[in-house]
């Protein structure tokens, strides 16, 4: 599987990123500037966390209008799957790819720690590894993940089965008490029309080792090395 | 010419910091303060001394940049540099 | 016109206010003029305030600390360069320091504390290193103190917001509520890098008619004289200080670190120094003083971000975010396109030159020129009197009284604002980001993975102030013997220390006197542990109108986990597991969290420090942690062993089943005595007699606590105290004060 991963300025989960992708697949992705228009022949682009331009004006907004970005959303809109991650979720909404905004958490407080979410389905490359309805446990660590939409387009995404991953209790319960920054139906995660675009707020690669606590970040990796093999 | 841009969420769209900042005022005495709705104020100076023209693109800045037209909405004022 | 005219004219207009706004007495300022060879000009006069300042010269705190042990075998840098340097083997090294913020995070706390953050990483990884945790040590007045509040929030927002942009995991620290800080809070950030040895960077520059390339932020009129500041006391004028908080922009700094990683990469930078204190001028005057050369700058090619700043402010600015480097002739053109590419300001600003004298040119007119002997080595060096602190009594453990119940002492302890659960503020703090953090936040010690090895590093903050305001030797000893617990007890080699010596005013002999204790009780528990001290800060005039800050050496200490499978952690793992108690049980009550809340007053002698016992205690845990021989290690400190038990549980989701204490000391001098050199394991029934064994070769008193089990903390002839009831007393009180005040 041949990965690129993009780097903004203000980018710092790319490393991160790229390891767990290394150790999925064998392979050490591209790591490609932002600067640049072109992108290598990928079967997976991943936008990693961070603080492109130091979420200054609306996080991922500025870095939505990179240079690479117009390549990454034709590339998407050809059917390359597309993996944004925390900063790389915002980028996404920001450039048009995934419906809705992430807005400033509930508690106005950047919030690290450790959430359940539950796989809402697992028929896509991103997800085959799970099981339906299973709950993992993912590392939230933003400012700003509060996902956001009108009433309208969120009964549309759910009608459609877009929804990828919501926040939920060790029981799989979708509760108020388990959605830790106010995201609007626990929405987590959310696909594109075609299951192809991911953007999620927490971060699989920081739990896909034992060493750091849990791996069920792992399972995503290996379900994307799985399906583009 | 300069443009006094102030970006502010649509009405309906929660808004956790203007409701920290009632809170806040609230609890400072200001029992009169009802709703807050907090925003940004962006400064944009353009070397371009038509109207007009100036008022395009400071519109086209702002649809493509400064403001998330989802939930923000936009307002603007020009005046002479 | 000549610089000795104009300067002469210049002279008429220096007067003595104008000499003691710029902090200089009138003493140091005929040392000035006798060193400078001539009355200064204003500029000059600027740039020999912050040369001379406290902050920049350690005129007070010099003398002493000669005293601190910096050696070792595993040194490879000590005190004297951006960061000390600690060899990890494998040719890698860790670079590590710690730098205190204090007055600008009094003023304006979330801007002081975000900028103390943003500077003690620049002096990392100015050395070549990549930092990869962060850590600080704060200390707040009392909670009902009206500012209280105002300043935790900032003071964390600020550090959070800089560090996770940054992209560093802020892994631990220390936070203390004391009304001795009320006035004078105190913000220590630690900065801990990863280097390859044969990739140091320094700051010498060597080597005439070199470049001197300025990178970064443009220079701005920020924080003019926050070097005289820090050397200062506040009194009620202090709030108009206001301007003089620098701003810093984490985004720029993520670019500045990437841009000069990059560049590090080829073969440019003969010299680095990062702008932090007295900016341009203390960088290129130490640069060009360690490589023994001269400096030329011409401050018309200063990329500046204000219009019409003079020579005066552009040497004085203490803008963020800027760098300064000499580069090898010729690479001009390969360093600014690594610069250009990450959006910095690149900017050749001058020479190096062979005459050792700083010359600064403006609008073509010399502003200074000064011997750089002048700057770096004439500043006076104080052998300030002191006075040594009267020596406190020994509390015998009778005279603080029993508690009606011993759980209920354990859950007012535990859910009282020194022992409570800092969550509310490290989740504040990204611990995750690089995806190498082993031990999170909560533990005895934070452990981050050397990145692509099985190597960890341990790092941990520690002082414990009202031991220190008791008996300054005592206390620092017992700083350092704590840290290099907490490293230890995470199963951690101790490799060695920085330090942040925050102290009241060095003028006042009882101070003075604080300091010099300090110092000695450092040394001689740095050398015991074999623990030298390889990077540090002072920090003196924390006073408010005459009142001093408790004396504060906070120790940052790093160790190293040659297999991060042998980490140990304080969690509880199992029901059955076998609770144990390794070292000398003395009842010590003197200063204790104890005696605190039961009498709402401190007095006495702090507890002992015994650095044999450290080193017997610690070696044989250490030894037990290596050979996985042991389930759970705490050490114990604040609050004694009950609490280190509760902490316990707390983390590993287990109960425990105590034995009640033997005699003959009193029980509650058993269970929250503060006596030092003690850890608490945990070991399967199958280890739990090859400890015992162990700890008596090692000679090393033993005594077996109870059992792991069930859901409560359980003293024999008490009621339980059931964990649930004991975690919303660990985890209710800081949200709620922080929601509520």
């Amino acid at each position: 599987m041949k990965a690129s991963v993009i780097v903004f300025p203000g980018s710092n989960c790319d490393r991160d990123a790229a390891v767990a992708l290394e150790a999925a697949s064998g392979l050490a992705p591209s790591m490609v500037w932002h600067g640049d228009s072109e992108l290598p022949a990928s079967d997976l682009i991943v936008l990693p966390g961070g603080f492109s331009y130091g979420d200054y004006l609306r996080s991922g907004a500025m870095a939505a209008h990179s240079p690479v970005m117009r390549e990454v959303v034709a590339r998407a809109r050809g059917g390359t799957p597309v993996l944004g991650i925390c900063n790389g979720f915002q980028v996404l909404t920001e450039a048009g790819l995934l419906p809705g905004v992430l807005m400033r958490n509930a508690t106005l407080k950047f919030i690290c720690r450790d959430v359940l979410l539950r796989v809402e389905r697992n028929d896509t490359g991103f997800t085959r590894r799970y099981a339906q309805g299973e709950v993992v446990r993912f590392a939230l660590a933003n400012k700003d993940g509060g996902y956001f939409a009108e009433e309208a387009t969120l009964d549309r995404l759910e009608g459609e089965g877009r929804i990828a991953f919501r926040y939920c209790d060790e029981t799989g319960e979708i509760s108020a008490a388990a959605n830790p920054n106010g995201s609007r139906r626990n929405i987590a995660g959310l696909y594109n029309e075609n299951g192809t675009v991911l953007g999620l707020m927490p971060h699989p690669e920081r739990l896909a080792d034992p060493a750091l606590g849990g791996t069920d970040g792992a399972k995503m990796f290996l379900s994307l090395v799985e399906t583009l093999h | 010419m300069k443009a006094r841009i102030t970006i502010t969420l649509k009405p309906g769209v929660l808004d956790p910091q203007g409701k920290a900042i009632a809170g806040a005022l609230h609890a400072l005495g200001f029992d009169s303060v009802g709703d807050v709705r907090q925003g940004k104020y962006i400064e944009i100076e353009v070397a371009e001394s038509d109207p007009s023209r100036a008022r395009a693109e400071i519109e086209r800045i702002c649809e493509q940049l400064l403001a998330n037209t989802i939930i923000e909405n936009y307002a603007y004022e020009l005046e002479a540099a | 016109m000549t610089i000795a005219a104009r300067a002469e004219r210049a002279a008429q207009s220096i007067t003595p206010e104008i000499v003691a706004e710029h902090g200089l007495s009138p003493d140091e300022y005929k040392r000035l003029v006798a060193a400078l060879g001539r009355e200064p000009g204003l500029t000059e006069l600027g740039i020999f305030s912050v040369m001379w300042s406290e902050h920049c010269s350690y005129k007070s705190s010099k003398v002493w600390l000669k005293k601190l042990p910096t050696e070792g075998p595993q040194v490879i840098q000590g005190p004297g360069e951006n960061a000390g340097i600690v060899d990890l083997g494998d040719g890698q090294a860790a670079v590590f320091k710690m730098e205190s913020h204090n007055h600008p995070s009094y003023i304006e706390p979330y801007q002081g504390a975000a900028t103390g953050v943003g500077g003690i990483m620049r002096d990392v990884f100015t050395m070549g290193a990549r930092p990869i945790a962060n850590m600080n040590a704060l200390r707040f007045g009392a909670p009902d103190h009206p500012k209280t509040k105002h300043l935790v929030s900032g003071v964390v927002s600020g550090i959070g917001d800089y560090g996770n942009c940054m992209g560093v995991p802020t892994v631990g620290g220390e936070t203390n509520f004391d009304p001795r800080y009320n006035d004078n809070i105190l913000v220590n950030a630690m900065c801990v890098g990863l280097v390859d040895t044969g990739r140091i960077f320094k700051a010498a520059a060597k080597g005439v008619g070199h470049p001197v390339v300025y990178v970064g932020s443009k220079t701005g009129r920020d924080g003019i004289h926050g070097a005289t500041m820090a050397s200062a006391e506040f009194d009620d004028a202090s709030a108009e200080k206001r301007p003089t908080v620098q701003v810093g922009d984490p985004f720029t700094e993520k670019l500045l670190l990437e841009a000069c990683l990059e560049l590090m990469e080829e073969d440019a930078i003969v010299a680095i120094q990062d702008m932090g204190a007295a900016g341009l001028t203390s960088s290129s005057v130490e640069m060009a003083d360690k490589g023994g050369v001269g400096i030329e700058l011409d401050l018309d090619l200063v990329p500046t971000r204000e219009g019409g700043m003079t020579a005066y402010e552009m040497m004085l600015s203490e803008s963020q975010e800027r760098m300064l480097m000499i580069l090898k002739p010729g690479s001009e053109t390969i360093a600014e396109r690594v610069f250009r590419k990450w959006e910095l300001d690149f900017s050749v600003i001058g020479y190096t030159t062979d005459t050792r004298r700083l010359v600064v040119r403006h609008r073509g007119v010399i502003e200074a020129d000064i011997p750089l002997a002048a700057l770096a080595h004439a500043a006076p060096v104080y052998e300030r009197a002191w006075v040594k602190p009267e020596p406190q009594a020994r509390v015998a453990p009778e005279e603080v009284p029993a508690p009606n119940s011993l759980p209920g002492a354990l859950e007012c302890l535990i859910g009282s604002p020194h022992l409570c659960s800092r969550r509310w503020i490290w989740e504040q703090y990204d611990h995750m980001v690089m995806a190498d953090t082993v031990q999170r936040p909560g533990g005895d010690a934070a452990v981050v993975r050397v990145h692509g090895t099985k190597k960890g590093l341990a790092i941990s903050c520690d002082v414990t102030p009202r031991y220190c305001a008791a008996d300054p030797h005592q206390g620092a000893k017992q700083a350092v013997a704590e840290c290099w617990r907490n490293l230890t007890a995470a199963g951690a080699n101790p490799l060695a220390i920085t330090d942040c010596m925050n102290f009241g005013n060095p003028e006042r002999p009882e101070i003075m006197g604080t300091f010099a204790g300090a110092v000695e009780g450092m040394a001689e528990a740095c050398t015991a542990l074999s623990f030298p001290v390889v990077s540090g800060n002072v920090s003196l005039y924390n006073e408010t109108n005459g009142v001093s800050i408790p004396p504060t050496p906070s120790i940052g200490g790093i160790g190293l986990i040659p297999d991060i499978s042998t980490m140990a952690t304080i969690a509880l793992k199992r029901p059955g597991d076998v609770l144990m108690l390794l070292g000398k049980e003395e009842g010590h009550l003197g200063q204790s969290l104890y005696m605190q809340a039961m009498l709402d007053r401190s007095f006495g002698a702090p507890p002992p420090v015994d650095l044999k016992a450290e080193r017997r205690t610690g070696d044989l845990v250490r030894g037990l942690i290596r050979a996985g021989g042991v389930s759970a290690v705490h050490d114990v400190s604040d609050g004694g062993v009950l609490v280190a038990i509760a902490e316990m549980a707390l983390a590993g989701g287990h109960g425990v089943a105590l034995d009640a204490a033997p005699g003959p000391l009193p029980a509650h001098a058993v269970w929250f005595g503060e006596d030092q050199a003690r850890y608490i394991v945990a070991a399967p029934p199958d280890k739990a007699d090859a400890v015992r064994e162990a700890a008596e070769a090692a000679q090393v008193p033993f005594r077996q606590l109870g059992t792991v089990g069930g859901d409560a903390v359980r003293l024999d002839g008490e009621p339980p105290l059931p964990l649930a009831v004991l975690r919303t007393a660990h985890e209710d009180w800081l949200p709620r004060f922080m929601a509520h005040g």
